[in-house]
């Protein structure tokens, strides 16, 4: 079957898709987008955490065709889409988005990822999260790392003053190996802060 | 023609300029943030093919026949390949032992092993036409434990074993046994005060990396293949598949693809050679990516063991002697099981002096699932059993648990076990001493003015208890680990560094093949560079085997050995440099003769401080390259009969305290927090350090309350091979882990440094296992410790 | 296979009377990880994304109508005053992500014992409402559950609402897994005090072959509430109460040891949940505990 939507802004098409793949198949082998990351393929780890019309979910879970013309922000349209929010008044980008689950449909279309090509990510434009989690040695072997930034700058973006229980109850589904976490809660304690004084 | 993905060079510039001793950022973290990492399992090939692999169902059968006929009938199949379609005589592969099949040959030994594979356009197509393979299984008795194993009429697995363990081995179905002998245990037994025993059970526990096995294999036109594959060490893996492949090394040209986490799980082959077969077979690329149940099958675990310990004191509290028996589950296959036992069999007494000591470590032959190298390798389990033996001890003396270590602790110039004397500093009571004078935790931190916040509590969100039930308990525990590959192996590692002038600026290019794989090497060969050649910008190339071995990521050996290769390389061509300068200026100065020179801030100083040159100018028009191994001291294997040796070139020391909160009738546990003092003897990156020492911690706290995988003890078939029940702590499992660095310098390392990342993975399950002994009062014998066995209804 | 995506609930149901074989994906928590296991190949997939009531709820007079699909996330944001232990048992379903796509109607379909759903509902009271080109009925949900994965649908027909009674007094869940967060459960169980109708009810999840209430010791505990005047008095429950409820909802479990815990260990947790979750409602309802802290979302 063909599935079109749209992807980090962009209208995406891709034909053949066997019914029974999924989201995270099509971003990762067909639209030539890996970000989102195929760790457990059974919802258990959050590494292809993705926004579905404003919504962060596992893409592994939503099947291909459920996607047909809707919106879909995987990390690799991350900074572009913090940067459109800010730009839109520093909370979300449609007003009655701001509190409840992500962003709307109408403010998700007005902004588009712009393509990078930098081999090695020098002078790319970061999210606040993505520099946060640099910064804060919050990246090991970075396979969880996408789907953490999907899921903490969402819950940034409803909650911009986080206690350290709310930071954990929002990234408990998002399993990570290497740090043990600390430095993650660092990151997203430094992603806040930085948010809160740049406010 | 492309391969979408493959990893390029991670160059930083003037944004992280550090040397070592700071905490300079990953180079690859801007590409690990923005999803542009490209891993093992994101490699794209323009009219590349899926590969997916047939596993047996049952884990010992003899294989009656395999019929592939229907399965290659299939639209869109490229290949089927069994073992007979295998294409040279080697058809084994293995760490140290050559007993595992690249397909299975008339029999297979585990669930789960490889019998067959597909090539297809499409991973279903693939998946489809291997469920259309037809394999008749004839099921065969398993064995399961020691005494199953080495019962007499007990099938033997591996029939003509002639590797160079199995002459000492007392039956064929024992890989390897060590012992330790060492003073006189009958006459210390007789002076003990008090003794205790206890026989502890280890569960199987898995590396549980994120990122699943995966690679790519392109085919190439010299008839050989390029393979872009996660794993710890790329030049073992080529010494393995080259030959099954019938291909010189040199036309295997392998290239690590990004790694998502290892922790020991990718030092066997997974998907290596199977990928390669099919690339070749059908002249196409093929990818292979596991997925999560797969996972659990394609690779090696941590060893399940069975100790029994017998500790002896004096009244006032030394150890007279340690009796020990350590039976490790290898498995079907060896992989490292050997080098395990004489881990935990050389460390089995911790970092304690007992001078009489009788220890045996076996490793078992069995029908349950291989295992092999994880984080702590073999350490972890013995940990496990001699930290609840203090704990035992302590209290039949009515001492205070810690008091009582401190006063058996190591220290610089014990001996060890096995003879050897421990000569770098071993700070043993301070760092116990450390970790209980960290402030505690406060108490009841569940409590809010609105009531119970119930993730505060053991059960978290599940709302099981609002503070009723729910006791702390306070435990501690301290560990031993040897750094780099001990008894005896050729350990080495080899850089390449060049230096040369790239518009106008010096820059030093360093290329190893060591496998990052998450730990940060990059970082810190980057800031070895920059300290040693005084240039701000290091390009690290992608690790291949187009330079030397590097050795394995593991044993926490890669900072110590490839870092010391790095250094060693990076002062060679400092020296080369020098020349350079002495010939195009040598004359200008007095100094290029007679000072001690360094390179800083990209020039020439003197030790005095004085500027001779800039960089740029001596490297002007000539480029500077050294290609050296290096290896550290070597050791020497153990007595076979004794256990004596100078079996190890270093020690890591890390303690834990655990507090940990138990809901009594419920049986569940929440962890409130895990402080850790660790001696790193010099901190290259305090931040990936600090890093390492929370990471492994959660493991080993994972280790004590829910990791384990499940092994049916009648069928020898895994129960739980996916995330939904083999769990991994969340970060609502996780506490706050404060750590305290201690450095304290080994003057045999490079920079005085000492390996960090298995220490801590070893004292963390032990002190939660006393704390949780401590809040419910019972004795917990095994390891990770669930519900039932906190509420006696297991 | 085939992907079906009907516009509207007709179509949905025309499209599941012509390919009974075809599976409802919602939020594809449950079909997705089978599929992606390669554990199920169905004929047809039908998608039930494009069919906006489903996510849709309304607040009636004594019942809550909620949609099939609207995602645990929602419930535990807008309908904890109206439906307190489903909304408590959809924060302990999986993780934000999962309850950002999940709904009872998923629960209710795949009818595992381990639906984290279903004792929340037992113990509320519900109706399934379920339809197909035939027409509409009303399952009670004593009713539903049939057999280990088997439910009382027939093969044509679909689930499209939940009518569950609007709390008239306390409501609590519990339930154990082995870890704090993002976990199957072992076993859980539900609780609520029906003021109005002066009972109790009770659920039980995964500690028998389908999802069940604990009868006896509803009966039990009605009783001795009636006989003690305590709906009126407010007293505090005896001890010895409290005990004997708790063993009769033990005694109701008939639990298998599994991967994620022992049959012994199951009935007595269900037991200690049971006496815990009516202390926390009978303070609740004798208005002397404050409502368990339940932060707000994060999903």
């Amino acid at each position: 079957m063909r599935v079109t939507f749209r992807v980090n802004g962009r209208r995406q098409e891709a034909d053949d898709v066997w019914e029974g793949e999924s989201l995270l198949y099509v971003l990762r082998e067909r639209l030539g987008l890996p970000g989102s990351k195929n760790a457990c393929e059974q919802g258990e780890c959050g590494s292809c955490t993705v926004r579905l019309d404003g919504v962060p979910v596992c893409a592994c879970l939503v099947a291909a065709g459920q996607v047909e013309g809707r919106d879909v922000v995987t990390v690799e349209g991350l900074a572009d889409y913090a940067k459109e929010r800010a730009a839109g008044g520093g909370c979300a980008t449609h007003p009655g988005s701001c509190g409840t689950a992500g962003t709307s449909l109408d403010a998700a279309r007005r902004w588009e990822a712009r393509p990078t090509d930098s081999a090695t990510g020098e002078g790319a434009q970061l999210a606040p999260i993505q520099q946060a989690f640099i910064d804060a040695g919050a990246v090991q072997c970075g396979f969880c790392t996408p789907g953490l930034l999907v899921a903490a700058d969402e819950m940034l973006e409803r909650n911009p003053n986080p206690s350290d229980a709310d930071i954990r109850e929002a990234l408990s589904g998002n399993l990570c190996r290497c740090t043990g976490y600390e430095k993650i809660l660092d990151a997203v304690r430094l992603a806040a802060a930085r948010q809160s004084e740049g406010a | 023609m492309g391969t979408t993905g493959t990893p390029t060079n991670l160059t930083q510039g003037s944004r992280t300029s550090g040397g070592i001793g700071e905490s300079t950022l990953r180079p690859d973290g801007t590409l690990k943030v923005t999803g542009d990492f490209a891993y093992s399992s994101d490699m794209w090939h323009e009219d590349m093919l899926w590969g997916h692999i047939l596993r047996s169902p049952v884990a010992h059968a003899e294989i009656v026949s395999i019929d592939t006929s229907e399965a290659l009938a299939q639209p869109g199949v490229y290949a089927v390949m069994t073992y007979d379609d295998l294409p040279t005589d080697v058809r084994n592969y293995g760490l140290e032992i050559q007993d595992t099949p690249v397909l299975a040959n008339g029999r297979v030994r585990h669930h789960g092993e490889p019998v067959a594979i597909v090539a297809a356009d499409h991973p279903e197509t693939a998946r489809r036409a291997a469920a259309k393979i037809r394999v008749e299984y004839r099921e065969l008795p398993v064995v399961t434990d020691e005494a199953s194993a080495t019962a007499p009429d007990a099938p033997v697995l591996h029939p003509g074993r002639a590797d160079h363990h199995a002459p000492h081995v007392p039956h064929p179905n024992i890989v390897h046994r060590q012992p330790i002998l060492r003073g006189d245990v009958a006459e210390a037994r007789r002076r003990a005060d008090v003794i205790v025993e206890g026989e502890y059970v280890f569960g199987m526990q898995d590396q549980a990396f994120l990122g699943p096995e995966s690679g790519l294999a392109v085919p190439a036109e010299d008839g050989g293949v390029d393979l872009y594959i996660a794993t710890q060490w790329l030049h073992a893996d080529l010494r393995q598949i080259a030959p099954v492949l019938g291909l010189p090394e040199d036309k295997v040209r392998m290239t690590l693809a990004g790694v998502g986490g290892a922790f020991g799980g990718r030092e066997d082959l997974s998907m290596q050679i199977h990928a390669c077969l099919l690339a070749l077979r059908t002249g196409k690329p093929v990818k292979i990516v596991y997925n999560r149940f797969e996972s659990f099958f394609g690779h090696v675990h941590r060893h399940p063991a069975r100790l029994y310990y017998e500790h002896g004191a004096t009244r006032d509290g030394k150890l007279t002697h340690l009796k020990a028996r350590i039976v490790l589950d290898g498995g079907a296959y060896a992989s490292s099981s050997p080098a395990v036992v004489g881990n935990a069999a050389s460390l089995g007494a911790g970092p304690y002096v007992v001078d009489n000591v009788d220890i045996e470590a076996v490793a078992l032959y069995t029908n349950n699932p291989p295992c092999g190298a994880m984080r702590g390798f073999g350490a972890v389990q013995a940990c496990f059993a001699y930290e609840a033996q203090m704990d035992k001890l302590a209290a039949k003396l009515g001492m205070d648990p810690v008091e009582f270590r401190q006063l058996n602790a190591m220290e610089q110039g014990s001996l060890m076990p096995t003879g050897q004397v421990v000569d770098s500093p071993a700070p043993v009571a301070e760092l116990l001493r450390r970790v209980k004078a960290m402030p505690m935790p406060p108490e009841r931190q569940w409590v809010t003015t609105e009531g119970a916040d119930v993730r505060q509590l053991p059960g978290g969100l599940s709302n099981t208890t609002h503070g009723e039930g729910v006791v702390r308990g306070v435990g501690y525990a301290v560990g031993i680990k040897n750094v780099g590959f001990s008894e005896g192996f050729d350990d080495y590692s080899t850089a390449r560094v060049r230096m040369e002038v790239v518009g106008g600026e010096p820059v030093a290019t360093v290329h190893t093949a060591m496998a990052e794989v998450g730990q940060g090497g990059v970082t810190v060969h980057a800031q070895i560079a920059r300290t040693e050649l005084g240039v701000t910008q290091v390009t690290i190339q992608p690790a291949d085997t187009q330079v030397g071995s590097a050795g394995s990521t593991s044993a926490s050996r890669q900072t110590y050995v490839t870092g010391g290769a790095v250094k060693n390389a990076c002062e060679l061509v400092r020296e080369k440099v020098l020349e350079i300068g002495r010939r195009k200026f040598g004359s200008s100065h007095p100094a290029w003769a007679t000072a001690e020179l360094l390179l800083e801030g990209g020039k020439v100083v003197t030790d005095g401080g004085e500027a001779l040159a800039d960089l740029a100018d001596v490297l002007e028009g000539e480029a500077v390259e050294v290609e050296e191994v290096w290896r550290h001291r070597p050791t020497e294997p153990f007595d076979l009969r004794t256990g004596q040796g100078f079996g190890h070139v270093q020690y890591s020391f890390a303690a834990h305290r655990a507090v940990v909160e138990v809901d009594t009738e419920l049986g569940l546990v929440k962890v409130i927090e895990l402080a850790c003092a660790q001696d790193v003897g010099k901190a290259l990156n305090p931040l990936s350090v600090v890093g390492q020492i929370q990471g492994g911690t959660t493991q080993g706290l994972g280790m004590a309350v829910m990791e384990e995988i499940v092994v049916d003890p009648k069928t020898a078939k895994v129960r739980n091979p996916s995330f939904t029940d083999y769990l991994i702590p969340t970060i609502l499992d996780t506490p706050t882990i404060p750590v305290d660095v201690l450095e304290l310098a080994d003057e045999h390392a490079p920079y005085g440094l000492r390996g960090v990342g298995e220490a801590p993975t070893l004292s963390s399950t032990p002190a939660v296992l006393a704390a949780i002994r401590a809040a419910t009062g019972l004795a917990l014998d095994r390891t990770p410790v669930r519900p039932e066995h906190l509420t006696g209804t297991a | 296979m085939d992907f079906l995506r009907p516009a509207r609930w007709e179509e949905a149901l025309a499209a599941k009377a012509e390919h009974l074989t075809a599976v409802p994906i919602a939020g594809g928590t449950d079909v997705m990880v089978e599929i992606n296991f390669d554990h199920r190949r169905p004929e047809y997939l039908l998608d039930l994304n494009r069919i906006g009531e489903l996510g849709e709820w309304e607040v009636g007079e004594d019942t809550v109508r909620l949609g099939a699909s609207v995602p645990y996330t929602r419930i535990m944001e807008h309908l904890r005053a109206e439906l307190p232990g489903l909304a408590l048992a959809s924060h302990t379903v999986a993780s934000p992500q999962i309850r950002n796509r999940g709904g009872v109607g998923g629960n209710l379909g795949t009818a595992s014992p381990a639906g984290d759903a279903h004792p929340a509902l037992l113990a509320a009271g519900a109706e399934v409402e379920v339809e197909s080109v035939r027409g509409s009925r009303r399952i009670p949900i004593d009713e539903f559950y049939t057999g280990v994965k088997r439910n009382a649908l027939a093969p044509d027909e679909l689930i499209r609402a939940i009518h569950i009674k609007k709390a008239d007094g306390p409501q609590q869940y519990s339930k154990v897994g082995t870890r704090n967060a993002m976990v199957i459960a072992v076993c859980a169980f539900g609780l609520a005090l029906h003021p109005e109708t002066r009972t109790i009810r009770t659920g039980i999840g995964s500690a028998a072959p389908t999802p069940i209430r604990a009868q006896a010791a509803e009966e039990f505990l009605n009783a001795a509430l009636d006989e003690g005047g305590f709906w009126d008095n407010g007293k505090i429950i005896t001890p010895s109460v409290a005990k004997q409820f708790a063993d009769l909802c033990a005694a109701a479990c008939n639990p298998i040891d599994d991967v994620r815990g022992t049959a012994s260990y199951r009935r007595h947790a269900v037991g200690v949940m049971a006496r815990r979750t009516l202390t926390w409602t009978w303070e609740s309802y004798r208005g002397t505990e404050p409502t368990a802290f339940r932060k707000g979302s994060a999903a």
